[in-house]
């Protein structure tokens, strides 16, 4: 195949996947009638959309909703993670193996079987409405586990006998000596665990019935699946633009990290 | 260290397991047993909800909707992904570009491409149309026939999740030795013949895992028709999540829905075993 062709097929598919996020952020910047045109400029530039989703629902709270939510369960994920993926990697226990394979068996389990009784879980403990539902089930992880255990294996153990002899305790060996040394798979979990409750419509829908405490992957899907939107479908796109950008601009950052982490856990949302 | 030490460290998690893991399998298997309604107390009813499972034509459908949902979506995110990544393969110039343009869907919500999708592909209005009209072509009602619209879904989530698996055949494409290639030019095979005989087979272990992530993910299949469809029209783009979560969350049969969500569990348990078969043995 010539070069030529090949680059023309890829630049063909890049714009295929590029071009539609362009059209959507032109489009929800254009007055109604813009919105038919295939446009990568705004027509009819105006920012009314965006006024009129903050009109109509409380996306600013939902915002701070899900950033309170994401940064809170990912910095549980990492800590429960890097001690649990530390006592099975370094540490010899009766028991050690069954953990690993419960671990591995949490894994494999279809989430439809679980998802009726943990949101009996939650409307028994009271905590349907309230942010424990959004946080608690997700703080621990079995993915962080792994990542944490392998990475911690391949540290030297004269690392962890020097911190002893210096009268480090365990904790202090974990997040001050282990977890330093390991920082490429910190960012790997971070940046899974992040953009997973970013993104999570499915089960904040169950569990969160209350607008002020709904994160903003679920009130947009409500706004758009109810009549709030009225068919204004500038307003429904300015409000999937606002929930898009933050994860936006956190790839354009990390890009290649981003890449590295999902390519290295095989896994998708 | 002391002998609890460790004990202590795993304390969180064996909880949590128990509470999140251990307490809704077991509670799922009771649950199926029962009605419940949440509100009144639960009431033993036998076999009767697994015997209404095979009875229930709607779950069949929402099974079947699942399933032509991935007869489109499998195939055709091996035959792009692995498309692609063969381009880049073999591209020097710009690798990362593409890259990072291919994954941009990925990172984002399914909520925001789905409600990007809608536009896409309206009727009156979508860039695809209007792209059909400029040819000359006769528009489609990409979401409102019922033939088609369940496919025009699996075609956007082909376009979500397709930057992932193009980084995961990168991988498996660049971990082939290039003697192979090599000692395949001196025999004179062609780009085909060595596409066939030594890509492939040495892409299996990849080839297996896209086809088992796909396979799962699109098992879970809810926002994208939740949002765009609602299900509709006629029920044709209902997915097996989205029937499983109308019972428990619209109608509140609680153990019916936990009948079907293990009725379920065992369908793609059962196409995942049959997969891996049928990968192993092909190539």
């Amino acid at each position: 195949m010539s070069s030529f062709l090949r680059y023309g097929l890829l630049m063909l598919a890049a714009l295929s996947f590029i071009y539609p996020f362009i059209w959507m952020v032109s489009a929800s910047l254009s007055s109604e009638r813009g919105l038919s045109e295939m446009t990568l400029l705004p027509i009819g530039f105006t920012l009314s959309n965006y006024a009129t989703v903050f009109t109509k629902i409380p996306l600013d709270r939902a915002f701070l909703n899900s950033a309170f939510v994401a940064l809170l369960t990912t910095g549980l994920v990492l800590v429960s993670g890097a001690m649990v993926g530390y006592a099975l990697a370094r540490m010899e226990f009766v028991g050690r193996s069954l953990i690993f394979y419960l671990i591995i068996f949490t894994m494999t389990l279809p989430f439809q079987i679980t998802l009726i009784p943990n949101y009996i879980t939650m409307v028994r403990f009271g905590w349907v409405d309230t942010y424990l539902a959004l946080i608690v089930p997700f703080a621990l992880n079995s993915l962080s586990i792994l990542l944490f255990r392998q990475a911690f294996q391949s540290l030297p153990q004269a690392l962890i006998d020097a911190a002893r002899i210096d009268g480090a305790g365990e904790l202090r060996i974990i997040f001050q000596i282990l977890v330093p040394n390991v920082l490429p798979t910190v960012l790997t979990i971070t940046i899974l665990t992040f953009m997973g409750l970013w993104n999570e419509a499915l089960w904040p829908l169950i569990v969160i019935r209350d607008e002020e405490t709904m994160t903003m992957p679920q009130l947009v899907t409500l706004f758009s699946v109810g009549g709030r939107a009225e068919g204004q479908l500038g307003v429904k796109i300015a409000a999937a633009v606002m929930l898009a950008i933050p994860i936006v601009i956190l790839y354009l950052f990390f890009q290649k990290h981003f890449i590295r982490s999902m390519a290295s856990s095989g896994l998708k949302d | 260290m002391k002998k609890w030490t460790p004990y202590l460290l795993v304390a969180p998690y064996i909880l949590h397991f128990m509470v999140f893991v251990l307490f809704p399998v077991v509670f799922s298997v009771v649950l199926t047993f029962h009605s419940w309604n949440i509100i009144a107390p639960m009431k033993y009813v036998g076999l009767a909800n697994y015997t209404h499972v095979f009875q229930d034509r709607l779950f069949w459908q929402a099974v079947w909707n699942t399933l032509r949902f991935l007869i489109v979506h499998i195939p055709l995110q091996i035959i792009v992904a692995l498309g692609l990544a063969e381009l880049l393969n073999r591209t020097v110039k710009g690798a990362s570009f593409f890259r990072a343009a291919f994954f941009l869907p990925v990172i984002v919500s399914g909520v925001v491409v789905t409600i990007l999708w809608q536009q896409l592909l309206s009727f009156n209005s979508g860039i695809l149309n209007r792209m059909l009209t400029a040819l000359a072509l006769p528009r489609v009602a990409w979401l409102d026939d019922l033939a088609i619209a369940m496919y025009s879904i699996a075609v956007m989530a082909t376009w979500k999740n397709v930057g992932l698996y193009i980084i995961l055949f990168l991988v498996g494409l660049q971990s082939v030795p290039t003697q192979y290639y090599e000692a395949a030019d001196l025999e004179g095979a062609s780009n085909w013949q060595k596409f066939r005989y030594i890509t492939l087979p040495m892409i299996n272990p990849t080839m297996f895992t896209v086809v088992v992530l796909s396979t799962i993910g699109g098992f879970s299949l809810f926002v994208e028709p939740y949002i765009m469809t609602q299900g509709g029209p006629m029920n044709t783009t209902l997915s097996a999540v989205m029937y499983i979560y109308r019972q428990a969350f619209q109608y509140y049969h609680m153990g019916y829905s936990a009948t079907l969500g293990f009725c379920f569990a065992l369908i793609i348990l059962m196409v995942v075993v049959l997969q891996r078969r049928y990968v192993e043995q092909e190539v």
